[in-house]
């Protein structure tokens, strides 16, 4: 870890969050420095998405606090949090199928043409298509070609741009919600790689994984998520595989952890 | 396909390839139906070589679909957002109603036959604005509201053809300036084009423009794609959507003034299936009915089908209801193509 890590980058103090009466967070907190990997584990359904919703600015939380480089913030919109430098790549990866590579990495944010008619609307969709494809190539994206929609891709390949499109636009943090998922061992591989080089940039990365290794492999530290719940910390050097396990089951617990 | 590879560009970065124009030719569902339409034009010109490739059989072609290709192109935004809009004709009767009923108020003794361009000004902006207003509150309950499109449009549906038979108690306006019906109605330019044909074109080859190159037509592809990446990608959705609607109420309003200058009347009887024949254009155009595809040179053709259709069968001789029998068919084919396409490609 770098020295500007003591201070959380990100933190979130006591988040609630209900869906009618379902409970997804019951006073959460969670947090990640400059320069970590830090991994959200917990057993399904114990709110992990739904963290990362509310910090990414898709949810708001009924109540608790936002912290963002120390200073109380509002996620109101997802463009609030991407103002901040955060981006996500959400678990239902939230692309749009029948769109190309290209328009899938530039969605909300098109390059338009210069002078007038870029004040028309009018797109630069040639410098769209190469820098995306310089993109893709640079983090290991392999497509056959630059213009097919997105749906008739295979589910690593979607998730994979999925992945590049979120840290090609991040400034300060990186959220994954379980981005290795679809992924045959490989492209499992690059991601990991990006994400390590993502973070050696200085920047925070939030892998959210059911794989145990690989979070070991990859994670600074671990933060474990009970019924809406932080239940543990841990540092991943530390860390053995029963010691995740148990806090996700809730055979282990840590006092301070909440 | 072979050309499909990615290469090392001049300055040594890995670049991923376009497909070839070959495949992007052969996958776009518009080049099929513009197949289609062609075979249509080349059996009727063998079959009646005197009367179907004529001059006058294309003008009449073009005037009587003219009014329809402006409805079809605001349909062709709405359905490619995932949207229905079954309101355009009743949109369309109202917006020539209050346009008729503003310029008889201005005219001496109720009467627009001899009315001139200060008037029949007026009446096209009172018909734009008539038109949009029906289509902003269409996307409001949409959009804002959150009621699903086909329910809202099926309400305005009623309401704006209500609202049109209150303005004169359930009959036709029929005193439209002449000047107007000179000019827009039946006026040629440029060696024969009639000007109600000019005007769609221009309208058309705009609304390309729009859907095809801009930001604004890339949202509207986003939005129909998946509503919830293109929020979260911080695009303004319900906003979006509102202006969509918008546009296509605008531009029932222009079909509305360029029906009224066509036909000198209001025609509030005539309208009745022109949704659905706009539906069925965009559709068969290779739009599609889920969102996220279309294309307007698609519902240009989809437009045309139908109509080549029906003035082929009048000129060989074959009655009329057949050409509803085969738009039909035509138009089944065309959803069961996007459906098999969508289910050969999401591989979710
Ligand atoms: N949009 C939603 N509507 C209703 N319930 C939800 C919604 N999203 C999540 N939940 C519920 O909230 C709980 C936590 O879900 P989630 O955050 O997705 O868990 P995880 O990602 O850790 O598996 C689950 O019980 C889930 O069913
Ligand atoms: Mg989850």
């Amino acid at each position: 870890m770098s020295e500007t890590a003591n201070e959380p980058l990100l933190e979130a103090s006591e988040l609630t969050k209900s869906y009618g009466s379902v409970e997804a967070l019951r006073g959460a907190s969670f947090e990640v420095r400059a320069g970590e990997v830090v991994a959200l584990i917990g057993d399904n359904g114990a709110g992990k998405s739904t963290l990362v919703k509310c910090l990414s600015g898709v949810e708001q939380q009924d109540s608790g606090e936002i912290f963002f480089e120390g200073e109380r913030v509002r996620m109101d919109t997802p463009t609030a949090a991407r103002k901040l430098g955060i981006e996500t790549v959400y678990q239902d990866l939230a692309v749009a199928p029948e769109l190309d590579p290209a328009a899938n990495l530039f969605l909300g944010r098109e390059l338009r043409l210069p002078g007038f008619l870029g004040r028309l609307g009018m797109l630069d969709k040639r410098a769209m298509r190469k820098r995306a494809s310089q993109e893709f190539a640079r983090l290991g994206v392999t497509l056959q070609s630059i213009d097919v929609p997105i749906g008739s891709l295979s589910g690593g390949q979607r998730q994979s741009v999925a992945v590049a499109r979120s840290v090609v636009w991040a400034s300060k943090v990186v959220f994954m919600d379980e981005p290795t998922a679809a992924l045959g061992v490989v492209q499992r591989e690059r991601v990991l790689n990006v994400i390590r080089k993502v973070r050696d940039q200085g920047m925070a990365v939030v892998l959210i994984s059911h794989n145990m290794p690989e979070v070991l492999a990859v994670a600074d530290r671990v933060e474990v998520l009970r019924l809406g719940k932080r239940v543990a910390r841990f540092t991943a050097a530390d860390a053995t595989l029963e010691d995740l396990v148990g806090a996700m089951t809730g055979a282990l617990t840590q006092e301070d952890a909440a | 396909m072979t050309t499909d590879e990615s290469t090392v560009d001049t300055n040594g970065v890995h670049t991923i390839e376009r497909q070839s124009l070959r495949t992007r030719l052969l996958t776009a569902n518009t080049f099929w139906i513009g197949l289609v339409l062609l075979g249509l034009v080349i059996v009727f010109s063998v079959l009646a070589p005197d009367a179907f490739p004529t001059v006058f059989t294309a003008q009449t072609l073009l005037i009587e679909t003219a009014v329809l290709l402006v409805l079809a192109v605001g349909m062709t935004f709405v359905i490619i957002t995932g949207g229905i809009d079954l309101s355009v004709g009743s949109v369309l009767i109202f917006a020539g109603m209050v346009s008729a009923k503003t310029m008889e108020a201005m005219s001496p003794n109720g009467n627009a036959l001899n009315a001139g361009w200060d008037v029949i000004l007026v009446g096209l902006v009172v018909a734009i604005a008539g038109g949009t207003a029906w289509g902003f509150l269409n996307g409001f309950l949409i959009a804002v509201a959150k009621i699903p499109p086909l329910i809202v449009t099926l309400g305005t549906l009623g309401a704006a053809l209500g609202a049109a038979s209150l303005i004169n108690n359930g009959s036709d306006i029929r005193t439209v300036p002449t000047e107007l019906r000179n000019t827009l109605g039946y006026g040629t330019s440029f060696g024969g084009i009639p000007n109600l044909v000019l005007v769609a074109v221009v309208i058309t080859a705009v609304a390309a423009w729009l859907l095809h190159t801009t930001r604004f037509g890339r949202h509207t592809y986003a939005v129909g794609s998946n509503a919830e990446a293109a929020r979260r990608s911080g695009i303004g959705v319900t906003r979006h959507l509102t202006l969509v609607y918008l546009l296509t109420g605008l531009l029932a309003g222009v079909a509305g003034f360029m029906s009224l200058a066509y036909y000198g009347s209001t025609t509030i009887s005539a309208h009745a299936t022109d949704n659905l024949n706009a539906i069925a254009a965009v559709v068969m155009g290779g739009t599609s009915l889920f969102g996220g595809i279309g294309s307007v040179l698609g519902t240009v053709i989809g437009v045309f089908i139908p109509a080549v259709l029906k003035k082929g069968f009048n000129i060989v001789g074959v009655q009329d209801f057949w050409q509803m029998i085969a738009v039909g068919a035509v138009l089944i084919a065309a959803v069961w193509f996007d459906q098999q396409r969508r289910r050969a490609r999401n591989r979710l």
